[in-house]
């Protein structure tokens, strides 16, 4: 076992009853700021019909309105700012997809909070004075690498600000500086590895590494202990929006089951992603999150579109914070089939967990009450049997059949025959008008 | 004895089978027999070709899913009845025919059946047993 580390023991330990009332009085403060400074928001209160005198206990939460990415959007470029403007130093943007990005402003102290939450999550998983962390992630308007950055400096790590890309300059800088940690995107970690072995290294005995830090776009745990394996490393889950700081609101310890989430920071909520209703702790839905301790832009009950849940349970390592599943998927991403909500995560997990099934599959939907799942065989599974291939795809369909509640259409298809995009392969077909 | 069959995964894909022989065409491998068997999204297509190890390289580089199996190939008299006495001399031996396919050899007074069982080594026993005239690779493959 090793040493259970703290960077600030006495609020990383804080007793329930005294956290929920910290919550509550920074709730209010929050809220009131909030309705006293944006028109907007104060607006959409008094039309939901509360106000900072409705607030006694963390359960009226409830009554205040959520914050939507649309509500964020339509606030550019001003920005849902609660201070002066003159008070902000920085502006981040939250990417934009589709139309117009997020203005998401920082105050001094914002970005003082922001690096003490990160620098409590990297000491969590031993990260400190002596350690080299070469930071990959892109630096600029994305918060990812520059919070991650501030963290690991308040910590005593020796930061190596690499940002993404040119893999020779990564390994060289790994190797001549004795690199301990990483900050990487889990596809990035495995593309590093595999361009080591072609060229004659072992990302197991040619690098110092001992962890790395991984979040920002979805990955299973078969990737993660595939990645352990690889480097012969530790990686840590994390999570973190733009909206709320950026990376460290929610990070994994050393027991690597669930990720704490700062509650002091933050107030944690899951709702059903189609009524909005706060569902029973343990209950799988959207993550939704309230800013406690931001000053220049806090913001109440955001919908993350994240889906999660909250880990039952005391952890191990003597933190109070709750702890929140790695993210199964986006709201964005449910499908509705037959009145049931299915996200494609589940439908991943199943088949990864099937023999004779390749790692691409596509989801198709022609009607609402019917699924249809197109998946590529194995090379190896193929031996001329067709009731071997019958055999297959029922066990697929049977399978799906009890992850999902609904029976699926199996079609078996050729290796390869999907297309392989980079990064987010486009999983789910939607051929329905409504 | 036992000879080579190819088989290849096919999905539900229009002009896939098109595709498939087209790249054996263009390497010039000539097909002696061939057969499909077909469910509701995909088949599976049987080949017997003159060179098995040489269609299935082919095949592979292609990018197709390709299984070599053995089967056992058997004259069977071209007449009424003629592959009754074949099927009853593997049904008296209690082996499954897991699938079968025929065609006639334009050199060839009789039928040529391709025979696919659950147990070969007892099948060809059985066959033989019922003087069923059994097809050696080099005898099919000439033809």
């Amino acid at each position: 076992m090793s040493k259970v580390r703290y960077w600030q023991k006495d609020i990383e330990t804080i007793g329930r009853r005294a956290l929920e009332e910290l919550q509550l009085k920074r709730l209010r403060s929050s809220f009131g700021r909030l309705y006293r400074h944006v028109p907007s928001f104060r607006e959409k209160c008094r039309a939901a019909g509360v106000s900072p005198a409705a607030i006694n206990s963390l359960r009226d939460i409830a009554h205040i309105p959520f914050t939507t990415s649309d509500d964020l959007r339509a606030g550019y470029p001003a920005g849902l700012l609660a201070v002066d403007r003159n008070r902000a130093i920085r502006l981040h943007t939250s990417s934009g997809t589709t139309g117009k990005p997020k203005a998401i402003f920082f105050s001094k102290r914002d970005i003082a909070q922001a690096a003490e939450l990160v620098a409590r999550c990297l000491t969590m998983t031993g990260t400190g004075s002596g350690d080299v962390l070469q930071n990959m992630m892109t630096y600029g308007l994305f918060t990812g690498a520059l919070m991650m950055h501030y963290g690991a400096e308040k910590v005593g790590a020796l930061v190596i600000p690499a940002g993404p890309g040119n893999t020779e300059r990564q390994i060289a800088l790994m190797q001549d500086f004795g690199t301990t940690a990483v900050h990487i995107l889990p596809s990035y970690a495995l593309y590093l590895a595999t361009f080591m072995q072609q060229h004659g290294m072992d990302p197991k005995k040619d690098l110092s590494l001992k962890r790395a830090y991984m979040g920002a776009e979805p990955y299973s745990e078969k990737t993660r202990l595939k990645i352990e394996k690889l480097f012969g490393i530790d990686v840590y889950n994390c999570y973190g929006l733009t909206e709320m700081n950026g990376p460290g609101v929610a990070f994994e310890c050393l027991e690597k089951n669930g990720l704490h989430l700062w509650e002091d920071n933050f107030i944690v909520e899951i709702v059903d992603p189609v009524t909005g209703q706060q569902l029973p702790e343990g209950a799988e839905g959207e993550l939704v999150l309230t800013s406690l301790c931001r000053e220049a832009m806090p913001v109440m009950r955001y919908r993350t579109r994240d889906i999660t849940r909250i880990l039952a349970g005391k952890c191990p390592c003597g933190r109070t914070h709750r702890r929140i599943s790695r993210i199964l998927g986006r709201s964005d991403d449910m499908i509705i089939v037959r009145g049931v909500n299915i996200f494609p995560q589940q439908i991943e997990q199943v088949l990864m967990g099937i023999r004779g099934v390749a790692q691409n599959y596509q989801i198709v939907l022609e009607s609402l009450d019917e699924l249809t799942i197109r998946v590529e065989i194995a090379r190896d599974m193929f031996d001329g049997n067709i009731e071997h291939l019958l055999s297959l795809k029922s066990e697929i369909v049977e399978k799906i059949r009890s992850a999902v509640l609904v029976k699926p259409i199996v079609e078996l298809l050729e290796p390869g025959t999907l297309p392989v995009t980079e990064g987010k392969a486009k999983r789910v077909i939607d051929k329905r008008t409504i | 004895m036992k000879v080579k069959q190819i088989s290849v995964f096919l999905e539900n894909r229009k002009g896939r089978l098109y595709e498939v022989l087209n790249v054996l065409a263009a390497e010039q491998i000539n097909i002696r027999a061939l057969s499909i068997a077909d469910t509701a999204d995909f088949g599976i297509l049987r080949l017997i070709v003159p060179d098995p190890d040489a269609a299935k390289r082919i095949l592979e580089k292609g990018g197709f899913t390709v299984k070599e199996n053995n089967v056992i190939a058997i004259e069977v008299p071209d007449r009424p009845g003629g592959l009754v006495s074949v099927l009853k001399a593997l049904q008296d031996a209690d082996i499954n025919v897991e699938y079968l396919y025929a065609f006639v050899a334009k050199s060839h007074k009789d039928a040529i059946v391709v025979i696919r069982t659950e147990n070969n080594d007892g099948a060809l026993k059985a066959l033989k047993k019922g003087e069923v005239k059994v097809l050696s690779s080099e005898e099919l493959y000439s033809m």
